[in-house]
């Protein structure tokens, strides 16, 4: 059993080529190479069932019309083409109309709502990069949104924008007159910030982490060579620090975009099973109109729809982000 | 730690570093302002959900006020009665707890050879699993409730509606972050450590559980405790998969309010006693967290 394992020291580490070529007189060699695919198997059985499978499964629904009436047996329903497609966006349809409604404030809500994570999230670490009191007990403090599970902070949130007991028409109404009336804000069209208030109130510590990260892997030398030159701080922030962290948010921009598109809980929790059309988001969207109508054809188009796009976004967005790098780099 | 800020290791948590030349005073206040304020806006929720929970219930079903009139643990105690919270808590234990540590075992073995060996498939492997991440989990959710259900018709083994369907549902969408996590660390624990152990003896499989897997720990750590926290706060499949019995404290907790009253003290009591378990989780272990969290978008 000792041969299992080639010998790191004449083990160059290749990452393309399977370095499994090498040794045939050792007897344990098939093992070796069976070893990692049976260390991966159970992984990739599940990936296979939970993931892969239903994947295809969701395409192949989304080319059916598949009501109620066939989820027993989802194969007997009958081939629909593409009609599950062309009804989801037909704008000039209501489906289509309400999906192209929904996508819109989708985005929106993801735009703002990524900014204002990176910035805040940005800005703590930055200045929080210095030791001062106080910092590790803020810094814990920092990360209780990002600890707390989403439905006890979120139904907090939706207690706390309550139309008659909530604490946020307290404030503005009763105690800083800044309304004429106590605002309904989980229902019309101030649902969107309300919603938006939650999402960056859960979302901005992640960014801070990672950045706090981040930061700590820009050299020492390079604030002091700055220094000499007589950069002062708003310099060293926009010539180092930012530049330094590009890398980390290329990926952590990337990661925020496509939690917060995808959030399903938020929207959910805040607002129960119907969202108010100013805060409907995509995955909550779908949801409604598949187990409203018991339409998983159509449902099953929209995702995949969904699906695409952030694929586009992602490789787009990829491409962009690192030529742009390289570019810099040269 | 010693501090050697002349060499950037990238998992070691070393002190920040400092800007040489001291920052103006308005860097001072203006810091100042910012956290002050930041910690108001973070805090505000945990007040609420903490004063709320303590007050009787006419303090919260008329106008909000800051201070309750007064102190009454009474929100405590009713809420294991008005829904049947105990069950939904076990629920929620059985199946983040069991998804956890299937999470765990897995992604050790996956994780493992992914960083100890180099075989055909190795990219295809990591990328495939790691896209999974950026998949919305809707996509998953109407064709995983038609194979459940029909997985359930035509062997009777019953996924849907069943705690098993749950857990192996969180399990395997925990499973590539954790492998994720893990290979990081595993790739950290020096090579020469199992070599020895092969040198002494040890299989493959003995390398890993006595030297590989216990330098690891506070990687592991950190992959349960985020698999716990996922599975514990998933609230879209639950809000399917579940019935009745089966319930978890995602789904279960909207209980209270869809009932005649609302009784938004008990709510907050609830929501702090489902919080708790995570929370302090999460706050005592947060150093290897945060180091399993951060260490693959720095790297």
């Amino acid at each position: 059993m000792t041969t299992t394992l080639p010998e790191q020291g004449t083990r160059p580490v290749h990452k393309s080529s399977p370095g499994t070529a090498r040794g045939p007189r050792r007897p344990g060699r098939i093992k070796r190479i069976g070893l990692p695919y049976l260390l991966l198997l159970p992984a990739l059985l599940l990936e296979l069932l939970v993931h892969l499978v239903p994947m295809v499964i969701g395409i192949t629904m989304s080319f059916k019309e598949l009501t109620q009436f066939y989820i027993r047996d989802w194969g007997t329903a009958p081939w629909s083409g593409i009609d599950n497609y062309r009804l989801s966006v037909d704008v000039n349809g209501p489906v289509g109309d309400a999906l192209l409604h929904s996508f819109l404030v989708t985005v929106a809500f993801t735009l703002l709502s990524v900014g204002l994570c990176w910035a805040i999230g940005t800005t703590a670490a930055i200045y929080m990069q210095d030791t001062f009191r106080g910092r590790g007990l803020l810094r814990t403090v920092f990360l209780i949104p990002y600890a707390l599970p989403v439905y006890a902070a979120v139904i907090t949130w939706a207690f706390m924008f309550q139309h008659d007991n909530g604490l946020v028409n307290h404030v503005l109404h009763d105690q800083l007159h800044l309304t004429d009336q106590p605002s309904f804000w989980l229902i019309g069209d101030n649902s969107f910030y309300a919603l938006l208030t939650v999402s960056v109130w859960k979302g901005w510590p992640f960014a801070f982490l990672i950045v706090m990260a981040g930061l700590q892997n820009i050299p020492h030398e390079l604030y002091e060579a700055a220094a000499l030159d007589g950069a002062g701080l708003w310099q060293q922030i926009r010539r180092i620090t930012l530049p330094s962290l590009r890398p980390v948010n290329q990926v952590l921009v990337l990661v925020l975009f496509l939690w917060t598109f995808n959030d399903f809980n938020t929207p959910y929790v805040l607002f129960g099973k119907s969202a108010p059309e100013a805060a409907d988001l995509i995955s909550v969207h779908i949801y409604q109109s598949s187990f409203v109508t018991w339409n998983f054809g159509t449902g099953s188009a929209m995702s995949v729809l969904l699906l695409l796009f952030l694929l586009v976004v992602t490789g787009l967005y990829l491409l962009l982000t690192s030529r742009g790098r390289k570019t810099a780099d040269a | 730690m010693p501090d050697t800020p002349t060499t950037p290791t990238a998992l070691t948590a070393r002190r920040p570093a400092r800007s040489p030349m001291a920052p103006p005073r308005s860097f001072h206040w203006s810091r100042r302002v910012f956290l002050t304020l930041l910690t108001a806006f973070v805090l505000l929720p945990v007040y609420v959900m903490v004063s709320s929970s303590l007050k009787p219930l006419q303090d919260v079903s008329g106008k909000f006020r800051w201070l309750p009139s007064g102190l009454t643990i009474r929100p405590y105690i009713d809420i294991w009665s008005t829904i049947p919270l105990a069950r939904y808590f076990t629920n929620s234990l059985i199946v983040a707890g069991a998804a956890t540590a299937g999470s765990v075992v897995i992604a050790v073995f996956a994780a493992y050879a992914v960083s100890r060996y180099s075989f055909r498939g190795k990219r295809v492997f990591t990328v495939t699993v790691l896209s999974t991440q950026m998949f919305p989990g809707i996509l998953f959710l109407l064709p995983l409730f038609l194979l459940y259900v029909n997985i359930g018709n035509t062997t009777g083994i019953a996924l849907f509606g069943s705690r098993g369907g749950l857990i192996l549902t969180y399990l395997t969408f925990t499973l590539p972050f954790s492998i994720w996590m893990l290979i990081g660390y595993f790739d950290s624990v020096p090579k020469d450590l199992d070599e020895a152990a092969l040198v002494d003896g040890c299989g493959p499989l003995g390398a890993l559980f006595r030297v590989v897997v216990p330098a690891a720990i506070p990687g592991i750590v950190a992959v349960a405790v985020y698999a716990f926290m996922t599975a514990w706060g998933e609230v879209l499949f639950a809000s399917v998969m579940t019935n009745d019995t089966t319930r978890t404290l995602a789904v279960g907790l909207q209980g209270y309010s869809t009932l005649n009253d609302v009784y938004w003290n008990q709510i907050m009591a609830a929501s702090l006693v489902v919080s708790v378990p995570v929370v302090a989780g999460f706050l005592l272990l947060q150093r290897y967290l945060v180091a399993g969290l951060t260490a693959g978008a720095v790297k």
